[in-house]
């Protein structure tokens, strides 16, 4: 009876551990699978000239450099603006607030506010950015209504990385006399950092791939000239694959160049990502 | 002995954590270079009134303090003491070693370097001095670049009491230090603490009556807040006048 049981317990075990095993494997090839089809679609668009010049002949020609260039510039803004403010914003709440209802209403609500859709933030970002303050459609307006999106991101993350720094670190330092800015900056930020700035560059890759928020604040559909100041309208890749992929007039012929773009951004996204983790590694290794 | 100054004192001290009350009436005095120790089972409030004397519960939500802390016969509450210095002249060393994870050398001269001092020669000696005070110095010598995460549990204890004594601080309080530390580096830092009250005045908050009555010259018992008996540790746990207090040390309960 006992072993009975005891067998009956290895197979639960097993059963388990291999139901487990199984779900990670699905979401793994699901990921592959559309990086191999994006991939094998989109490489043979893929050449220095795709990167390097702008698109031509009503797009069904040339490249998409407007489109890198001003993903890049508007990530931009989005990062002067995310970063510094998300990450103060998280000190405040971690280390300075007093723990009452109305901050835990404030974390919430930032909580919440990272689960908008961002189409909402698009059409907030007209009202306020280039409507009541009148920006106009430019790279400023789309790049501080990204801001505004990625914030709720920045600041939960930074106020996680704050949160394992252990007490004693700040605690040790106040009773050596240290102010209590001294102790944050000197014995709390520095350790808090890579996981700081790991959540921050994930935030700003997710903003770099959206589209909803720039297309009403400052993407262009096409443009003859790169944009020459941060007031100019842009090209953003994530608008110009949509308008490839949805809006073209041929769209079959295009398509090969709207999986390139894809490809494009994907890889760009990946590599920001990439850079956060190295960021981390580098920045924990340091300190050891 | 140097004659008897008393360097901390508490008057009608009262300590609440919200609608709590911790300590209830303390009055007590940590005389200048004697060991004072303050006994009593868990939750009786030591670490709490060690704690209250350089104001750490201050960054405590919800905590309020009635009554005086005089250091040097001045109220450390009153608003012309300013809370950093006084961390700086009551230094505290915590139950759990909390090296920073910075090197051994960067730990003991961060005090030093949060109040200002820049001067590299001046900090490279004081980190020496502080590091052999605190006995240490020959154990770390040749790795003063290493983790202070690198050192043993006992040797990190240590440093963290080199790097309370390098902001030259007046009176040291010890929370519960060899709590978390094997016997070996526990008598290591007992010898320590009765080298140091040549200099400071030495507080040590402790759940082990031994180590009380090794180290220390005067002894509070605490019990759920009330300060039952206070006087000199020789009578304290040889000829008690309270009778809890006489069962505590007995070990009838603890």
């Amino acid at each position: 009876m006992r072993l009975k049981q005891a067998a009956k317990k290895k197979i639960v075990q097993v059963a388990g551990f291999i139901l487990l095993r199984v779900c990670l494997y699905l979401v793994l090839a699901v990921l592959l699978l559309f990086l191999y089809d994006i991939g094998k679609k989109g490489g043979g668009a893929i050449s220095w000239e795709f990167l390097s010049q702008a698109p031509r002949r009503g797009m069904t020609e040339g490249g998409i450099f407007p489109a890198i260039y001003g993903t890049f510039l508007v990530t931009l803004v989005t990062a002067v603006l995310a970063i510094p403010l998300g990450m103060f914003a998280a000190i405040y709440l971690n280390e300075y607030a007093k723990q009452t209802r109305l901050t835990r209403l404030i974390r919430l609500s930032i909580r919440n506010l990272s689960g908008v859709p961002s189409i909402v933030y698009g059409l907030f970002g007209v009202i306020l950015f280039v409507n009541i303050l009148k920006l106009g459609t430019s790279i400023l307006s789309a790049g501080l209504t990204l801001g505004l999106m990625t914030l709720p991101w920045t600041i939960t993350a930074s106020e996680e990385a704050l949160k394992t720094i252990p007490n004693s670190y700040r605690e040790g330092a106040l009773a050596l006399g240290a102010t209590k800015w001294q102790a944050i900056r000197t014995n709390v930020l520095p350790y808090a950092l890579p996981g700081m700035l790991t959540g921050t560059v994930l935030g700003l890759a997710r903003a770099a791939g959206e589209t909803a928020p720039i297309m009403f604040t400052g993407a262009a559909f096409a443009l003859p000239i790169l944009p020459k100041s941060l007031g100019d309208q842009f090209m953003a890749l994530p608008y110009h694959l949509y308008i490839m992929a949805t809006q073209h007039h041929d769209i079959a012929r295009v398509r090969p160049l709207a999986y390139g773009t894809a490809l494009v951004l994907i890889v760009l996204v990946l590599g920001m990502n990439m850079a956060a983790v190295i960021l981390r590694y580098r920045l924990r290794r340091k300190r050891r | 002995m140097a004659p008897l100054t008393a360097k901390i004192e508490a008057r009608s001290l009262n300590f609440y954590y919200g609608p709590k009350k911790a300590l209830k009436d303390i009055h007590l005095v940590c005389y200048e270079n004697r060991v004072t120790a303050i006994i009593g089972p868990s939750g009786c409030g030591k670490s709490t009134f060690i704690r209250t004397l350089n104001r750490m519960n201050d960054v405590v939500p919800g905590a309020r303090v009635e009554g005086q802390i005089l250091l040097d016969g001045e109220s450390v509450h009153s608003p012309k003491v300013d809370v950093v210095e006084l961390r700086k002249k009551v230094g505290m060393v915590f139950q759990k070693p909390n090296p920073f994870p910075k090197s051994i050398f960067d730990n003991v001269a961060y005090g030093l370097r949060i109040n200002g001092l820049r001067n590299r020669d001046k900090i490279a000696g004081i980190v020496e001095r502080s590091l052999n005070e605190a006995a240490l110095w020959d154990e770390v010598k040749d790795r003063l670049d290493e983790n202070a995460f690198a050192l043993s549990g006992g040797q990190q204890q240590r440093l963290c009491i080199a790097r309370a004594l390098a902001v030259e601080p007046e009176a040291i309080l010890f929370d519960e230090p060899c709590s978390a530390i094997d016997p070996i580096a526990t008598a290591k830092i007992e010898d320590l603490i009765q080298r140091l009250k040549t200099k400071y005045t030495v507080v040590i908050v402790t759940h082990n009556m031994q180590q009380a009555a090794r180290v220390s010259d005067y002894t509070a018992f605490l019990m759920l807040g009330d300060l039952i008996e206070f006087g000199e540790t020789r009578q304290i746990f040889t000829a008690p006048a309270n009778k809890l207090t006489e069962e505590y040390i007995t070990g009838r309960f603890g």
